[in-house]
């Protein structure tokens, strides 16, 4: 099933044509990697999904992207409400200044939809599904500043998840963080995928093999090649792939 | 060898600048106090002025002076956030903005006294608050917004970006990213900032001398129409008026230590708060 579609997407930065003619099928439940050479527009690709591109003051979108059957891009979209739908961690972690709890509950306190009690349950929920919660259980109103980076990423999943997010989309999550928290974070992807899709844009090769179901390749704006990670790791239909994956460029 | 000798000079010069600058603050605090510290007492700080000025304390300017920067930074405080929240997360680049900054940066430098002209044209005059503790505060007020809306734009483009794009994907309006993100984070340099606020409105002369400002009162202010004494004004005023100076000038240089360790008080507070806060900063 499809989960989220990009279709014809264009979007430019002032002049700069960006994206061309982007068209992508994200399968529900499933992780999907991009991956390509720094500048080819993949994290620009994955800010559309949740119209994070919209803060950039000149930029120009056109092509339809599709969350389920909406139009994410459609006026009577509401953007809030979509943002919370579609989960974002960024490449460094990022928590707010603020206590382990109220970082996991900043998005049910914006949203104003829920007693304190269910707040609190949410809250250690997504922390449990992030593996969070034994290592935090007893320090929840202590800075999230005083985690580790690796724990620090994780908590900005959870913080995700509290929303309930049906997509989840991740920014290089791994790239500021060491092997053994990388690892860490690749497991998780791996056992959140039953709860929601996840998009993950990567410059690790090796990391795209190791978790996604599906692998898009990125090149100068342009979607190359886009195919079961296994399949796209064997046999790269584009010369362009196989430069790629084999290291010839990067 | 003549590199070492450039060296060598380079930091000879250097040196003399630093210790010309640390001599000048030295002889003018030294000067200051040393014609100020006589007349210093508990009874100098609480009592009103007696013997047409010539003897007694600076009470009710110390009082005039309280009320009038306390009431000048409770206006100027909010304004210039508000504004500063306006151009940081409202205004749109372009022309307008571009003009807005300029005008800001102009107001900033604009000499006081002409600040205390406007302040009686406008304040005095035309709204006929007369001369008073409101009129006074208004115009320290106007006075101070451009710095307070400066130095929390600075506040604000000090918070990382990195806050503000994990408000926003977690579905944040521009609203609470604002109350919830922005302004907290940014909370202790807003601070810091109008403390020293304080400190610069506490000192400025010129614009109250039209609008606010009294030679003598023995009473305090007791409503915003009245007429208040002020710190600096009252050692302007002993030094230029009256028919004593054998007994003026050392009543205005003790008013010149209070005044002067008041800011320095100020001063040092803000710099202790910045500190504590920079180290308890995580990020």
């Amino acid at each position: 099933m499809v989960k989220l579609q990009a279709q014809n997407l264009n979007l430019y930065f002032g002049k700069n044509h960006v994206l061309k003619d982007v068209n992508l099928d994200i399968q529900d439940k499933k992780i999907t990697a991009m991956i390509g050479p720094s500048g080819c527009g993949k994290s620009t690709l994955l800010r559309t999904f949740n119209r994070m591109n919209d803060l950039i003051p000149d930029v120009k979108i056109s092509g339809s992207v599709r969350l389920g059957e909406n139009d994410i891009y459609a006026g009577k979209m509401d953007l809030y409400k979509l943002r919370a739908k579609i989960g974002m961690v960024f490449q460094k972690p990022n928590p707010f200044p603020k206590s382990i709890f109220k970082n996991v509950s900043f998005g049910l306190d914006i949203a104003g939809k829920h007693q304190k009690c269910e707040i609190a349950d949410i809250v250690e929920e997504s922390l449990k599904a992030v593996w969070l919660w034994d290592e935090v259980k007893n320090r929840l109103h202590c800075s999230a500043m005083s985690l580790s980076g690796g724990q620090q990423q994780r908590l900005c999943i959870a913080r995700a998840l509290a929303n309930e997010p049906e997509v989840l989309l991740l920014d290089e999550p791994t790239s500021a963080l060491d092997p053994q928290s990388t690892a860490r974070i690749e497991e998780l992807c791996l056992a959140l995928k039953d709860r929601v899709s996840i998009l993950i844009v990567t410059h690790n090769i090796a990391q795209a093999g190791r978790i996604a179901d599906f692998t898009a390749f990125m090149y100068l704006g342009e979607m190359i090649e886009y195919a079961p990670t296994t399949k796209m790791f064997t046999v790269p239909q584009d010369k362009r792939t196989e430069a790629y994956l084999t290291g010839a460029f990067g | 060898m003549k590199r070492k000798l450039s060296q060598l000079l380079g930091f000879f010069f250097l040196t003399i600048c630093m210790v010309l600058t640390m001599a000048f603050l030295g002889i003018f605090l030294y000067s200051i106090f040393s014609q100020g510290w006589e007349v210093l007492s508990l009874r100098f700080l609480l009592e009103a002025p007696r013997e047409g000025m010539t003897a007694g304390g600076i009470f009710p300017a110390l009082v005039g002076t309280f009320w009038l920067t306390l009431l000048a930074v409770l206006i100027a405080l909010p304004l210039g956030l508000l504004c500063s929240i306006y151009l940081f997360s409202y205004a749109r680049k372009g022309p307008f903005l571009s003009l807005l900054k300029i005008t800001i940066n102009t107001l900033a430098g604009v000499p006081s006294i002409i600040f205390g002209l406007f302040g009686m044209a406008l304040f005095v005059n035309m709204l006929s608050l007369d001369v008073s503790l409101i009129s006074g505060a208004l115009t320290l007020a106007v006075l101070s917004l451009p710095i307070v809306i400066n130095a929390s734009q600075e506040a604000f483009s000090g918070v990382p970006r990195d806050f503000i794009e994990a408000a926003y994907a977690l579905g944040a309006t521009k609203r609470q990213m604002i109350t919830k993100v922005l302004i907290p984070t940014a909370a202790p340099n807003i601070l810091t900032s109008a403390i020293l606020v304080v400190g610069r409105v506490a000192g400025e002369t010129a614009p109250i001398i039209f609008t606010a400002a009294t030679f003598f009162n023995r009473r305090l202010p007791k409503s915003l129409g009245d007429e208040v004494m002020a710190l600096p004004y009252h050692i302007f005023a002993l030094m230029t008026e009256g028919t004593h100076p054998e007994a003026q000038v050392p009543i205005a240089y003790g008013s010149a230590v209070v005044l002067l360790m008041l800011v320095l008080l100020i001063s040092s507070l803000a710099l202790i708060i910045r500190y504590s806060l920079r180290k308890k900063r995580q990020w």
